[in-house]
């Protein structure tokens, strides 16, 4: 990072801790994505401690987004030094957190889908090796819905048999490059729909051969149904154990060859 | 199936905020003459949005001895009124059925106009219709404004089969398919030698999948250039795109589709992900496609998670 970065950012820290400077002194604190609900967000999914705007982590989503309950989102911290924890969050979704991914010694890269409710800000906060939270974002243009919308399996009940079950396959990009493409068969149901309450996967985590923790996941109702995770890591050459479980206790394990 | 309450969003681009339409909500339709007594309405080559109220799909009628036929109402009761306002001006006799190729919404909107009229359509658009009709009435109001007004979805009176129907003095030949939808009715007028196609044929346009079944669509495809093939036949009259006198439009649609479908399954082999599929570049063959560009993105978001499940099912 910068020099004129770094102090850009102590200010900031400052002004996180302080909370007594006024908001004016500061307009490099001012949302690029200009939401009214940044302050709130801030406060809440980041616990109100330090944040920073930071290009440098990437959520790569298309502008006009046509399903909303399958937004593509692509979040890349990989920029950014020891990235510990990466939150990713929709300002004007019901429900805001997306989900929380800690790479370990994965990379700081996740790929993913979101329902969207509406338009809004889809953003990513990292934390990194400073302890601040990198902030960065992209606004998503919707039709909206995708939050009360029923999941596919709410019209079957064909998917239960097949619940949790987990296909994935990895690709050898380098020598050390490795990417990981995951799909869990889950409703994702986000207790929005009447009559169909909350049941979403809670935690997933990933292993390699030697039980070293690649990434560990945290999902929360707006991840889409069926998730599909793209996940890259410098583990050539091993099978890797998928683990996790969802919030009504179903629990899932799972091995998958390189 | 219900896939989602919000399926009737998926097929249609997000309307850009703009310029203000017509006050007087004119399509300006002109019945073109496609052969004796077979007439077509030619939408233009666009997104649905607000300066075109949804026109941007073909409609069409076939005048026989005892009375019309009408293939398809369009997009808005406004479009189904204006519509048989010119059919009125061709031809005095009634309009005695009014048939829906399929359960889109700019193929069937139209049918209160035709409310005092029987409407047939396969079982399977009917089904679909009731489902996801209001869904896609609401879609269109958000993407083409007042040119709705008052266009509520209206359900077909009459289920139809395939094979010959004898109608209005005049001898039809629906043939029940599929692949664009679940159900595509194409329909052959032995008389005039004209194939209106509906969606399954695009010409001139790239195809919209939201509801598409590739497979199944190129043995509907292979059917009605097989058709095409036949002595009588005399032109195509495509769901969109320009009236076409031999098959082309049939080789272009299935060029695409297939393009499309092989692309989206490589992408899905070697890993990409959702968003590094949206971002390819499309092939120098489709650059100049209308609409080939948005298309494309709608088709990734409708069938790159089927590839990519295939591709991650059968890992090892
Ligand atoms: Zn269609």
């Amino acid at each position: 990072m910068s020099v004129p970065a770094r102090l850009a950012m102590s200010l900031l820290v400052a002004l996180g801790a302080s909370g007594t400077l006024p908001a004016s002194a500061f307009a490099a604190a001012a949302d690029p994505l200009a939401s009214a609900r940044w302050e709130e967000m801030r406060r809440g999914v980041l616990g109100g401690t330090a944040a920073v705007f930071d290009a440098q982590v990437k959520v790569l989503a298309p502008a006009n987004a046509e399903n909303p309950t399958q937004v593509p989102v692509t979040v890349d911290a990989t920029a950014l030094a020891d990235v510990a924890e990466v939150v990713v969050f929709a300002d004007f979704n019901p429900i805001v957190e997306v989900l929380r991914f800690y790479p370990e010694s994965a990379a700081a890269l996740l790929g993913f889908r979101v329902k969207l409710q509406q338009s809004t800000p889809l953003r990513a906060a990292a934390r990194g090796a400073d302890g601040v939270w990198h902030v960065g974002g992209s606004w998503v243009n919707t039709v909206g819905g995708g939050c009360t919308a029923p999941s596919a399996a709410a019209a079957s009940t064909a998917w239960q048999s097949r619940l949790n079950e987990v296909s994935g396959r990895q690709w050898q990009l380098g020598a050390e490059r490795v990417r990981l493409r995951l799909r869990v068969v889950h409703p994702m149901d986000t207790g929005l729909v009447a009559g169909t309450p909350s049941f979403h996967l809670d935690d997933v985590e990933l292993r390699g051969a030697s039980g070293e923790r690649l990434m560990r996941l945290r999902l929360f109702e707006p991840v889409a149904e069926n998730p599909v995770f793209t996940i890259e890591y410098r583990a050539p050459g091993q099978t890797l154990v998928c683990t996790g479980g969802d919030n009504n206790g179903n629990r899932f394990s799972a091995r998958i060859a390189p | 199936m219900i896939r989602w309450l919000c399926a009737g969003l998926v097929c249609c681009a997000l309307a850009l905020p703009g310029a203000a339409p017509a006050g007087d909500f004119d399509y300006a339709l002109q019945a073109r003459n496609v052969a004796p007594d077979a007439y077509a309405f030619i939408g233009r080559d666009e997104d649905f949005d607000t300066l075109n109220g949804g026109n941007i799909v073909n409609t069409g009628f076939i005048v026989g001895r005892d009375g019309i036929v009408v293939i398809d109402s369009g997009p808005s009761l406004r479009y189904g009124r204006q519509m048989r306002e010119v059919i009125a001006s061709v031809s005095a006799l009634p309009v005695v059925l009014l048939i829906n190729t399929h359960h889109h919404p700019d193929h069937f909107l139209g049918n209160q106009a035709f409310a005092d009229r029987p409407i047939g359509a396969l079982p399977g658009t009917v089904q679909a219709i009731a489902s996801d009709g209001d869904a896609f009435a609401e879609n269109l109001y958000r993407l083409c404004g007042d040119w709705m007004k008052g266009t509520e979805p209206l359900l077909p009176t009459t289920t139809l089969r395939a094979g010959r129907l004898d109608v209005a003095g005049r001898s039809l030949r629906l043939i029940a398919l599929a692949g664009h939808t679940g159900a595509d009715l194409a329909v052959y007028d032995e008389t005039s030698g004209v194939l209106f196609a509906g969606d399954l044929v695009f010409n001139g346009r790239a195809p919209t999948t939201p509801h598409a079944d590739i497979d199944v669509w190129f043995k509907a495809l292979d059917e009605l250039e097989a058709l095409s093939d036949s002595p009588g036949f005399v032109a195509l009259v495509p769901g969109h795109g320009a009236i076409s006198r031999d098959a082309s439009p049939i080789r272009q649609t299935r060029a695409w589709l297939s393009w499309l479908q092989a692309s989206l399954r490589e992408a899905a082999e070697a890993g990409l992900d959702m968003n590094e599929v949206l971002t390819r570049a499309l092939p120098a063959a489709f650059v100049a496609l209308p609409v080939a560009a948005s298309e494309y993105r709608r088709s990734v978001g409708h069938l790159f998670p089927a590839a990519e499940k295939q591709a991650l099912d059968h890992a090892h």
